[in-house]
Protein backbone atom coordinates (compact mmCIF):
# COMPACT_ATOMS: atom_id res chain seq x y z
CA UNK A 1 0.00 0.00 0.00
CA UNK A 2 2.77 2.29 0.88
CA UNK A 3 3.94 1.69 -2.72
CA UNK A 4 0.97 2.64 -4.45
CA UNK A 5 1.50 6.16 -2.42
CA UNK A 6 4.27 6.50 -4.55
CA UNK A 7 1.52 5.75 -8.10
CA UNK A 8 0.75 9.23 -9.71
CA UNK A 9 -2.30 10.18 -12.19
CA UNK A 10 -0.17 10.98 -15.16
CA UNK A 11 -2.95 13.81 -15.60
CA UNK A 12 -2.45 15.19 -12.16
CA UNK A 13 1.43 14.73 -11.23
CA UNK A 14 1.49 14.84 -7.39
CA UNK A 15 -1.79 12.66 -6.71
CA UNK A 16 -1.33 9.50 -6.33
CA UNK A 17 -4.39 6.48 -6.97
CA UNK A 18 -4.32 5.78 -3.27
CA UNK A 19 -5.79 9.81 -2.61
CA UNK A 20 -8.07 9.77 -5.21
CA UNK A 21 -9.57 6.49 -3.44
CA UNK A 22 -8.81 4.20 -6.52
CA UNK A 23 -7.55 0.80 -4.73
CA UNK A 24 -10.33 -1.46 -3.37
CA UNK A 25 -8.66 -4.57 -2.55
CA UNK A 26 -4.74 -5.61 -1.94
CA UNK A 27 -4.27 -9.25 -1.47
CA UNK A 28 -1.75 -11.48 -1.10
CA UNK A 29 -1.91 -15.14 -2.00
CA UNK A 30 1.46 -17.26 -1.94
CA UNK A 31 3.30 -15.41 -3.87
CA UNK A 32 1.25 -12.94 -5.76
CA UNK A 33 0.13 -9.81 -5.46
CA UNK A 34 -3.02 -8.87 -6.76
CA UNK A 35 -4.72 -4.96 -6.37
CA UNK A 36 -7.72 -4.26 -7.70
CA UNK A 37 -8.62 -0.76 -8.54
CA UNK A 38 -11.22 1.50 -9.48
CA UNK A 39 -11.32 3.54 -12.68
CA UNK A 40 -12.71 6.97 -11.56
CA UNK A 41 -13.55 7.33 -15.62
CA UNK A 42 -14.64 4.11 -17.20
CA UNK A 43 -13.17 5.72 -20.94
CA UNK A 44 -9.81 7.34 -18.81
CA UNK A 45 -7.39 7.02 -21.06
CA UNK A 46 -5.05 6.89 -18.07
CA UNK A 47 -6.13 3.57 -16.65
CA UNK A 48 -2.89 1.40 -18.59
CA UNK A 49 -0.57 4.02 -17.45
CA UNK A 50 -1.56 4.30 -14.05
CA UNK A 51 -1.53 0.05 -13.91
CA UNK A 52 1.68 -0.03 -15.38
CA UNK A 53 3.33 1.99 -12.69
CA UNK A 54 1.33 0.28 -9.76
CA UNK A 55 3.06 -2.92 -11.28
CA UNK A 56 6.45 -1.41 -11.50
CA UNK A 57 6.13 0.54 -7.86
CA UNK A 58 5.26 -2.97 -6.40
CA UNK A 59 8.04 -4.67 -8.17
CA UNK A 60 10.47 -2.39 -6.53
CA UNK A 61 9.09 -2.26 -3.61
CA UNK A 62 8.92 -5.94 -2.70
CA UNK A 63 11.27 -7.49 -5.29
CA UNK A 64 8.41 -9.64 -6.89
CA UNK A 65 8.68 -9.81 -10.42
CA UNK A 66 6.12 -7.97 -12.29
CA UNK A 67 4.51 -11.41 -13.66
CA UNK A 68 3.83 -11.77 -9.75
CA UNK A 69 1.63 -8.77 -9.28
CA UNK A 70 -1.94 -8.60 -10.78
CA UNK A 71 -3.31 -5.83 -11.21
CA UNK A 72 -6.89 -5.21 -12.58
CA UNK A 73 -9.82 -2.65 -12.85
CA UNK A 74 -13.19 -3.64 -11.43
CA UNK A 75 -16.31 -2.29 -11.37
CA UNK A 76 -17.30 -4.58 -8.50
CA UNK A 77 -17.93 -0.77 -6.37
CA UNK A 78 -18.72 2.21 -8.58
CA UNK A 79 -15.82 5.06 -7.78
CA UNK A 80 -17.45 7.77 -6.80
CA UNK A 81 -15.71 11.62 -6.37
CA UNK A 82 -16.22 10.88 -2.43
CA UNK A 83 -13.51 8.62 -2.57
CA UNK A 84 -11.19 11.28 -3.10
CA UNK A 85 -9.78 11.49 0.54
CA UNK A 86 -9.58 15.06 2.68
CA UNK A 87 -5.76 14.85 2.50
CA UNK A 88 -5.54 14.98 -1.56
CA UNK A 89 -7.81 18.27 -1.48
CA UNK A 90 -4.93 20.69 -0.55
CA UNK A 91 -2.38 18.63 -3.30
CA UNK A 92 -5.48 19.25 -6.12
CA UNK A 93 -5.85 22.98 -4.63
CA UNK A 94 -1.99 23.46 -5.16
CA UNK A 95 -2.05 22.43 -9.41
CA UNK A 96 -5.53 24.82 -9.51
CA UNK A 97 -8.10 22.20 -9.60
CA UNK A 98 -11.51 22.28 -6.89
CA UNK A 99 -11.73 18.95 -5.01
CA UNK A 100 -15.12 17.81 -5.59
CA UNK A 101 -17.80 18.75 -3.22
CA UNK A 102 -19.97 15.65 -1.90
CA UNK A 103 -22.01 14.14 -3.99
CA UNK A 104 -25.86 14.50 -3.58
CA UNK A 105 -28.64 15.01 -6.31
CA UNK A 106 -28.43 18.79 -5.96
CA UNK A 107 -24.31 18.68 -6.58
CA UNK A 108 -25.06 16.25 -9.81
CA UNK A 109 -27.60 18.33 -11.50
CA UNK A 110 -26.75 22.06 -10.73
CA UNK A 111 -23.14 22.30 -11.10
CA UNK A 112 -23.08 24.92 -7.81
CA UNK A 113 -20.33 27.25 -7.53
CA UNK A 114 -17.31 25.52 -5.87
CA UNK A 115 -14.57 27.41 -4.14
CA UNK A 116 -11.86 28.73 -6.36
CA UNK A 117 -8.24 26.66 -5.67
CA UNK A 118 -6.45 30.48 -6.49
CA UNK A 119 -8.04 32.94 -4.16
CA UNK A 120 -10.89 30.88 -2.32
CA UNK A 121 -13.86 32.87 -3.47
CA UNK A 122 -17.04 31.13 -3.97
CA UNK A 123 -18.30 34.05 -6.36
CA UNK A 124 -17.47 31.43 -9.21
CA UNK A 125 -19.48 30.27 -11.76
CA UNK A 126 -19.24 26.72 -14.16
CA UNK A 127 -18.33 27.02 -17.64
CA UNK A 128 -18.31 23.79 -19.13
CA UNK A 129 -19.22 20.23 -17.65
CA UNK A 130 -16.26 18.63 -19.54
CA UNK A 131 -13.04 19.77 -19.24
CA UNK A 132 -9.23 18.76 -20.02
CA UNK A 133 -9.76 15.04 -18.54
CA UNK A 134 -13.23 13.23 -18.22
CA UNK A 135 -12.89 13.57 -14.72
CA UNK A 136 -13.02 17.87 -14.62
CA UNK A 137 -14.76 20.38 -15.40
CA UNK A 138 -14.61 24.38 -16.03
CA UNK A 139 -15.15 26.79 -13.72
CA UNK A 140 -14.79 30.60 -13.94
CA UNK A 141 -13.90 32.80 -10.85
CA UNK A 142 -15.43 36.34 -10.93
CA UNK A 143 -13.26 37.15 -7.84
CA UNK A 144 -9.96 36.86 -8.95
CA UNK A 145 -10.85 36.64 -13.14
CA UNK A 146 -9.27 33.55 -13.28
CA UNK A 147 -10.54 29.99 -15.16
CA UNK A 148 -9.89 27.00 -13.18
CA UNK A 149 -10.32 23.33 -13.16
CA UNK A 150 -12.76 21.07 -10.98
CA UNK A 151 -13.18 17.68 -9.84
CA UNK A 152 -16.46 16.49 -10.96
CA UNK A 153 -18.74 14.94 -8.75
CA UNK A 154 -19.60 11.82 -9.87
CA UNK B 1 -32.66 -25.50 -23.45
CA UNK B 2 -32.98 -22.77 -21.36
CA UNK B 3 -29.63 -22.44 -20.80
CA UNK B 4 -28.92 -21.99 -24.17
CA UNK B 5 -31.84 -19.01 -24.62
CA UNK B 6 -30.24 -17.40 -21.74
CA UNK B 7 -26.49 -17.18 -22.85
CA UNK B 8 -28.16 -16.44 -26.59
CA UNK B 9 -30.11 -13.50 -25.02
CA UNK B 10 -27.63 -12.07 -23.15
CA UNK B 11 -25.39 -12.33 -25.62
CA UNK B 12 -27.69 -10.54 -27.51
CA UNK B 13 -28.28 -7.57 -25.44
CA UNK B 14 -24.01 -6.88 -24.88
CA UNK B 15 -23.83 -6.82 -28.76
CA UNK B 16 -26.90 -4.04 -28.73
CA UNK B 17 -24.98 -2.49 -26.16
CA UNK B 18 -21.64 -2.38 -27.49
CA UNK B 19 -22.43 -1.85 -30.93
CA UNK B 20 -24.09 1.02 -30.22
CA UNK B 21 -21.56 2.97 -27.57
CA UNK B 22 -19.05 2.01 -30.68
CA UNK B 23 -20.63 3.65 -33.63
CA UNK B 24 -22.09 6.88 -31.43
CA UNK B 25 -18.55 7.36 -30.15
CA UNK B 26 -17.19 6.50 -33.53
CA UNK B 27 -19.60 9.20 -35.28
CA UNK B 28 -19.07 12.16 -32.21
CA UNK B 29 -15.28 11.41 -32.48
CA UNK B 30 -15.25 13.05 -36.05
CA UNK B 31 -16.39 15.86 -34.38
CA UNK B 32 -13.47 16.69 -33.60
CA UNK B 33 -11.95 20.35 -34.35
CA UNK B 34 -15.35 21.06 -36.21
CA UNK B 35 -17.77 21.67 -33.06
CA UNK B 36 -19.18 24.81 -33.19
CA UNK B 37 -16.74 26.46 -30.74
CA UNK B 38 -13.88 25.43 -28.78
CA UNK B 39 -15.37 24.18 -25.49
CA UNK B 40 -18.08 22.50 -26.87
CA UNK B 41 -15.48 20.39 -28.94
CA UNK B 42 -13.65 19.72 -25.54
CA UNK B 43 -16.70 18.48 -24.16
CA UNK B 44 -18.06 16.33 -27.54
CA UNK B 45 -14.64 14.91 -27.71
CA UNK B 46 -15.30 14.01 -23.68
CA UNK B 47 -18.54 12.67 -24.48
CA UNK B 48 -17.24 10.38 -27.41
CA UNK B 49 -14.01 9.17 -25.18
CA UNK B 50 -16.47 8.14 -22.58
CA UNK B 51 -18.83 6.35 -25.11
CA UNK B 52 -15.88 4.67 -26.53
CA UNK B 53 -14.58 3.73 -23.00
CA UNK B 54 -18.10 2.85 -22.31
CA UNK B 55 -17.79 0.09 -25.46
CA UNK B 56 -14.81 -1.03 -24.44
CA UNK B 57 -16.21 -2.31 -21.20
CA UNK B 58 -19.45 -4.05 -22.84
CA UNK B 59 -17.10 -5.48 -25.38
CA UNK B 60 -14.97 -7.01 -22.30
CA UNK B 61 -18.12 -8.54 -21.42
CA UNK B 62 -19.39 -9.96 -24.26
CA UNK B 63 -15.84 -11.37 -24.69
CA UNK B 64 -16.68 -13.59 -21.96
CA UNK B 65 -19.40 -14.27 -22.32
CA UNK B 66 -19.74 -15.02 -26.33
CA UNK B 67 -15.56 -15.89 -26.87
CA UNK B 68 -12.92 -14.30 -28.70
CA UNK B 69 -10.90 -11.33 -28.07
CA UNK B 70 -12.78 -7.90 -27.27
CA UNK B 71 -10.98 -6.22 -29.59
CA UNK B 72 -12.04 -8.70 -32.54
CA UNK B 73 -15.66 -8.18 -31.77
CA UNK B 74 -15.44 -4.48 -32.00
CA UNK B 75 -13.05 -4.31 -35.60
CA UNK B 76 -13.66 -7.91 -37.26
CA UNK B 77 -17.21 -8.15 -37.38
CA UNK B 78 -19.57 -7.78 -40.50
CA UNK B 79 -22.17 -5.29 -40.43
CA UNK B 80 -24.70 -7.98 -40.40
CA UNK B 81 -23.71 -9.19 -37.47
CA UNK B 82 -23.81 -5.26 -35.53
CA UNK B 83 -26.94 -4.62 -33.67
CA UNK B 84 -27.16 -1.10 -33.27
CA UNK B 85 -29.71 0.94 -33.83
CA UNK B 86 -29.38 2.18 -37.52
CA UNK B 87 -29.86 6.12 -36.18
CA UNK B 88 -26.64 6.05 -35.00
CA UNK B 89 -24.67 4.92 -37.47
CA UNK B 90 -25.75 7.34 -39.97
CA UNK B 91 -23.01 10.54 -41.14
CA UNK B 92 -22.85 13.64 -39.19
CA UNK B 93 -23.96 15.20 -42.44
CA UNK B 94 -22.42 16.13 -45.91
CA UNK B 95 -18.79 14.84 -46.10
CA UNK B 96 -16.37 13.47 -44.10
CA UNK B 97 -14.07 14.17 -41.42
CA UNK B 98 -11.18 14.15 -44.17
CA UNK B 99 -12.58 15.65 -46.66
CA UNK B 100 -14.92 19.28 -46.56
CA UNK B 101 -17.05 17.99 -43.83
CA UNK B 102 -20.25 19.98 -44.04
CA UNK B 103 -21.67 18.54 -40.78
CA UNK B 104 -24.74 19.43 -39.63
CA UNK B 105 -24.80 20.50 -36.10
CA UNK B 106 -28.60 20.20 -35.24
CA UNK B 107 -28.86 16.79 -36.38
CA UNK B 108 -25.83 15.69 -34.13
CA UNK B 109 -27.56 17.31 -31.12
CA UNK B 110 -31.00 15.60 -31.58
CA UNK B 111 -29.22 12.03 -32.29
CA UNK B 112 -27.17 12.35 -29.07
CA UNK B 113 -30.29 13.61 -27.50
CA UNK B 114 -32.46 10.52 -28.30
CA UNK B 115 -29.67 8.19 -27.94
CA UNK B 116 -28.64 9.89 -24.28
CA UNK B 117 -32.45 9.63 -23.24
CA UNK B 118 -32.75 5.60 -24.33
CA UNK B 119 -29.46 4.99 -22.36
CA UNK B 120 -30.89 6.50 -19.26
CA UNK B 121 -33.88 4.16 -19.84
CA UNK B 122 -31.96 1.31 -20.69
CA UNK B 123 -28.98 1.91 -17.60
CA UNK B 124 -31.89 2.07 -14.99
CA UNK B 125 -32.98 -1.04 -15.91
CA UNK B 126 -29.57 -2.43 -16.24
CA UNK B 127 -28.29 -1.68 -12.77
CA UNK B 128 -31.05 -4.74 -11.85
CA UNK B 129 -29.86 -6.92 -14.09
CA UNK B 130 -29.14 -10.36 -13.11
CA UNK B 131 -26.01 -10.39 -15.31
CA UNK B 132 -24.33 -9.17 -11.69
CA UNK B 133 -20.98 -8.03 -13.83
CA UNK B 134 -23.54 -6.22 -15.79
CA UNK B 135 -25.51 -4.33 -13.45
CA UNK B 136 -22.30 -3.31 -11.83
CA UNK B 137 -21.01 -1.80 -14.87
CA UNK B 138 -24.09 0.18 -14.97
CA UNK B 139 -23.80 1.79 -12.05
CA UNK B 140 -20.85 3.17 -13.28
CA UNK B 141 -21.79 3.55 -16.50
CA UNK B 142 -24.41 5.46 -15.44
CA UNK B 143 -23.22 7.96 -13.50
CA UNK B 144 -20.93 9.43 -16.30
CA UNK B 145 -23.94 9.25 -18.72
CA UNK B 146 -25.99 11.96 -16.56
CA UNK B 147 -23.18 14.36 -17.33
CA UNK B 148 -24.16 13.57 -21.06
CA UNK B 149 -27.98 14.10 -20.78
CA UNK B 150 -27.66 17.41 -18.59
CA UNK B 151 -25.36 18.88 -21.83
CA UNK B 152 -27.36 18.01 -24.50
CA UNK B 153 -30.46 18.93 -22.33
CA UNK B 154 -28.88 22.70 -22.14
CA UNK B 155 -28.62 22.93 -25.62
CA UNK B 156 -31.86 21.95 -26.39
CA UNK B 157 -32.57 24.60 -23.66
CA UNK B 158 -30.82 27.20 -24.90
CA UNK B 159 -31.55 26.44 -28.71
CA UNK B 160 -34.98 26.70 -27.65
CA UNK B 161 -34.60 30.30 -27.06
CA UNK B 162 -32.66 32.01 -30.19
CA UNK B 163 -36.03 32.16 -32.38
CA UNK B 164 -37.82 30.98 -34.81
CA UNK B 165 -35.52 30.09 -37.65
CA UNK B 166 -33.14 28.10 -35.22
CA UNK B 167 -36.22 26.20 -33.58
CA UNK B 168 -37.18 25.15 -37.18
CA UNK B 169 -33.72 23.76 -37.86
CA UNK B 170 -34.00 22.05 -34.79
CA UNK B 171 -37.46 20.30 -35.75
CA UNK B 172 -35.96 19.23 -39.38
CA UNK B 173 -33.26 17.83 -36.96
CA UNK B 174 -35.23 15.71 -34.54
CA UNK B 175 -37.22 14.22 -37.53
CA UNK B 176 -34.32 13.53 -39.73
CA UNK B 177 -33.22 11.61 -36.75
CA UNK B 178 -36.53 9.98 -36.54
CA UNK B 179 -36.25 8.55 -39.62
CA UNK B 180 -34.33 5.74 -38.94
CA UNK B 181 -34.93 5.44 -34.94
CA UNK B 182 -37.90 2.90 -35.41
CA UNK B 183 -35.31 0.08 -33.79
CA UNK B 184 -33.90 2.62 -31.47
CA UNK B 185 -35.78 1.70 -28.36
CA UNK B 186 -36.24 -1.87 -29.28
CA UNK B 187 -34.26 -4.43 -27.05
CA UNK B 188 -34.91 -6.56 -30.58
CA UNK B 189 -36.12 -10.21 -31.16
CA UNK B 190 -35.59 -11.72 -28.17
CA UNK B 191 -36.42 -8.66 -25.63
CA UNK B 192 -39.04 -10.99 -24.32
CA UNK B 193 -36.51 -13.39 -23.42
CA UNK B 194 -34.18 -10.83 -21.87
CA UNK B 195 -36.99 -9.82 -19.76
CA UNK B 196 -38.07 -13.20 -18.52
CA UNK B 197 -34.33 -13.86 -17.50
CA UNK B 198 -34.27 -10.70 -15.53
CA UNK B 199 -31.02 -9.79 -18.06
CA UNK B 200 -32.71 -6.25 -19.06
CA UNK B 201 -35.63 -6.18 -16.76
CA UNK B 202 -38.84 -4.74 -17.55
CA UNK B 203 -37.61 -4.69 -21.65
CA UNK B 204 -41.47 -4.67 -22.97
CA UNK B 205 -41.93 -1.37 -21.82
CA UNK B 206 -38.51 0.05 -22.87
CA UNK B 207 -39.86 2.13 -26.24
CA UNK B 208 -43.30 3.47 -24.03
CA UNK B 209 -40.14 5.06 -21.12
CA UNK B 210 -38.10 6.22 -23.87
CA UNK B 211 -40.69 7.70 -25.09
CA UNK B 212 -42.32 9.25 -22.55
CA UNK B 213 -38.60 10.71 -21.28
CA UNK B 214 -38.47 12.30 -24.82
CA UNK B 215 -42.21 13.94 -24.68
CA UNK B 216 -40.87 15.38 -21.17
CA UNK B 217 -37.92 16.97 -22.32
CA UNK B 218 -39.32 18.42 -25.63
CA UNK B 219 -42.92 19.86 -24.51
CA UNK B 220 -42.03 22.04 -22.47
CA UNK B 221 -39.79 23.59 -25.57
CA UNK B 222 -42.47 23.33 -27.75
CA UNK B 223 -40.98 20.64 -29.59
CA UNK B 224 -43.25 17.01 -30.27
CA UNK B 225 -41.41 13.65 -31.07
CA UNK B 226 -41.82 13.10 -34.54
CA UNK B 227 -43.10 10.00 -35.98
CA UNK B 228 -40.52 6.77 -36.28
CA UNK B 229 -39.63 6.18 -39.50
CA UNK B 230 -37.10 3.38 -41.14
CA UNK B 231 -37.16 -0.01 -43.31
CA UNK B 232 -34.25 -1.75 -41.66
CA UNK B 233 -33.97 -3.10 -37.78
CA UNK B 234 -30.00 -2.69 -36.60
CA UNK B 235 -31.40 -5.14 -33.98
CA UNK B 236 -31.83 -7.67 -36.71
CA UNK B 237 -28.43 -6.83 -37.96
CA UNK B 238 -30.07 -5.10 -40.78
CA UNK B 239 -27.79 -2.06 -41.95
CA UNK B 240 -27.10 0.66 -43.91
CA UNK B 241 -23.88 1.07 -46.63
CA UNK B 242 -22.95 3.57 -44.14
CA UNK B 243 -22.12 1.44 -41.10
CA UNK B 244 -19.85 -0.48 -43.66
CA UNK B 245 -17.97 2.71 -44.44
CA UNK B 246 -17.58 3.49 -40.77
CA UNK B 247 -16.68 -0.25 -39.73
CA UNK B 248 -13.90 0.33 -42.60
CA UNK B 249 -12.86 3.25 -41.54
CA UNK B 250 -12.36 2.76 -37.80
CA UNK B 251 -10.64 -0.83 -38.23
CA UNK B 252 -8.39 -0.08 -41.05
CA UNK B 253 -5.60 0.14 -38.55
CA UNK B 254 -6.37 -2.83 -36.62
CA UNK B 255 -6.93 -4.96 -39.82
CA UNK B 256 -3.70 -4.24 -40.81
CA UNK B 257 -1.97 -5.67 -38.20
CA UNK B 258 -4.69 -8.10 -35.96
CA UNK B 259 -3.10 -8.84 -32.55
CA UNK B 260 -0.48 -5.84 -32.76
CA UNK B 261 -0.07 -3.92 -28.95
CA UNK B 262 -0.30 -0.08 -29.51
Amino acid sequence: MAALDHVMDPEMPGVSIVALGMVHTVAVDRERVRITLLPPFVGCPALDVMRARAVSAVSQATGLEPDEIVVEYSAAVPWTSDRVAPSCHRALRSRGIAPPPRVTEEVMTEMPPVACPWCGSVDTEAEGVFGPTACRSIYYCRACRNPFEAMKPV
Amino acid sequence: MDADRYHLALTELLMQLADDDLVVATRAGEWLGLAPHLEEDVAFSSIAQDEMGHAATYFTLLATIHGGDRDDLAHLRPALARRNSVMLERPNGRGTYRDTPHFDWAYALARHFFYDTLEMARLDRLVQSAHRPLAEAAAKIRREERYHNQHHSMWLRDIARSGPDVGRRVELALDRAAADAVDLASAGPMAAEMETFGLLPDASHLTDDWRARVAQALDPLGWALPPLRGTLNGRHGEHTQDLTQLLQDLGEVYRSSPGASW
